[in-house]
């Protein structure tokens, strides 16, 4: 089979202070020429002040249909949230 | 996986889709839900493409530098357009190359309106108010639409498509209070492009065979015609303020629907085109797989560059080590 262009994830920090995010992908021969796609791509219209390329291939991500033993034992553990605390009213800001 | 079972995922998948929850690349989807939006999304993406085209044939004619840029600006947004659609297609598994080999050999469609040719300035100032007017009013519902990565990439679309279509109104006001040749030009790029533009919401809502389904998955909101009647009631008032004709004798308002009735689409045009039988549909193709065929020594020094680059940094590294 031809080879053809492999496949990367983009990810473009908006502005200083905020996280890189997902923008999507492209196809591209080398990581050089992904993030020169990813700028033509993805950031237009100033949406972006820095971005990330990693190729999908390097990327692990988990199974739909292990959804419940990776997520679910968190839904039993409602202790962990501050609400599930009693306390009195006269305590104010805590 | 037993009948049984899969129809047991079949109905948690239904009811998924009907509490508006997205699916995502990896979830269990039905085959016929992964083969329907791997047919839209391509013939988008297809359209975006092959839709670069006409308009290409006016970038170096531009009649003024502000006009050349903005020209440039809408044609480099069908290309951003098309990759980010590919890219969302891609997640249901079908590849890249794939995806192109249907469009180049004439298995997938794309927008017919495409297959007209562009004779006169005009054109590029219609087609952004009309086409690109059209494809908003198809787009918008599809950013809300259940899979998630077609969603996003049409949240980004349609928030891009707005520009396309000022500026084709404004390219077209200019024309129309210019010099009455220049009106006249405007006046005959509308009535060349406003059927056509009419037909983009595809077949009657009884001739098409893929409305109920779609609506389910929420590929469509609204029906052809209902969509349609939007276009119409949305773009007369336009035509006044440009003053130039809608080519319709029967268009009037009813007072009673509050809706413009208009006339008889030529549906035998329609399907000649979508046929293949199109002024442009040869040459549109050929185009394109030409474009393609000339770009291929280029992708292929691209990987043979990137190969010898990873080559060089192994034996860097075993020098170093």
């Amino acid at each position: 089979m031809k080879k053809t262009w492999p496949l990367w994830e983009v990810f473009v920090r908006s502005k200083n202070g905020l996280e890189h995010r997902h923008f999507g992908s492209l196809r591209a021969a080398d990581a050089e020429m992904a993030l020169e796609n990813a700028r033509d791509v993805y950031t237009r219209r100033m949406e972006g002040v820095s971005i990330w390329v990693v190729e999908s291939k390097n990327i692990t991500a988990s199974n739909p249909e292990n959804n419940g033993e990776l997520f679910e034992p968190a839904q039993d553990k409602v202790y962990r949230h501050p609400t599930f605390y009693k306390l009195p009213d006269e305590l104010k800001h805590m | 996986m037993s009948e049984n079972e899969v129809k047991n995922l079949e109905d948690i998948f239904e009811a998924r889709i009907a509490r508006d929850e997205k699916i995502e690349p990896k979830d269990w989807m039905p085959e016929k839900y992964r083969k329907t939006h791997i047919r839209q999304i391509s013939q988008h993406a297809h359209s975006e493409i092959v839709g670069m085209l006409p308009e290409g044939n006016w970038i170096t004619r531009a009649p003024s530098l502000r006009r050349k840029a903005a020209l440039l600006a809408k044609v480099q947004d069908e290309a951003g357009h098309g990759l980010y659609l590919y890219s969302a297609c891609e997640t249901l598994g079908i590849s890249r190359e794939e995806l192109y080999d249907q469009l180049h050999t004439g298995k997938a469609k794309y927008s017919s309106i495409f297959n007209y040719p562009t004779l006169t300035w005009a054109d590029m100032g219609a087609i952004g108010w009309l086409v690109d007017g059209a494809a908003i009013i198809n787009q918008v519902p599809l950013c809300n639409t259940s899979y998630g990565p077609y969603a996003r990439a049409m949240v980004r679309v349609c928030k891009e498509e707005s520009f396309h279509q000022r500026q084709g109104f404004e390219s077209l006001l200019k024309l129309c209070k210019g010099t009455p040749a220049q009106k006249e030009m405007a006046q005959d790029a509308l009535n060349r492009w406003w059927w056509p533009s009419l037909m983009m919401f595809g077949p009657t809502d009884d001739e098409s065979t893929h409305t109920e389904q779609s609506m389910k998955w929420k590929l469509k909101r609204k029906t052809n015609d209902e969509l349609r009647q939007q276009f119409v009631d949305q773009t007369v008032p336009q035509a006044e303020i440009l003053g130039i004709n809608i080519p319709d004798p029967d268009l009037k308002w009813n007072a009673e629907r509050k809706h413009y009735d208009f006339g008889e689409i030529n549906w035998d045009e329609f399907w000649q085109v979508v046929k293949g039988h199109g002024p442009c549909n040869k040459k549109r193709i050929k185009d394109r797989v030409g474009a393609w065929e000339r770009g291929a020594w280029v992708r292929d020094a691209a990987l043979a560059y990137s190969d010898k680059k990873e080559l060089g940094e192994q034996t860097e590294s075993k020098i170093a080590s």
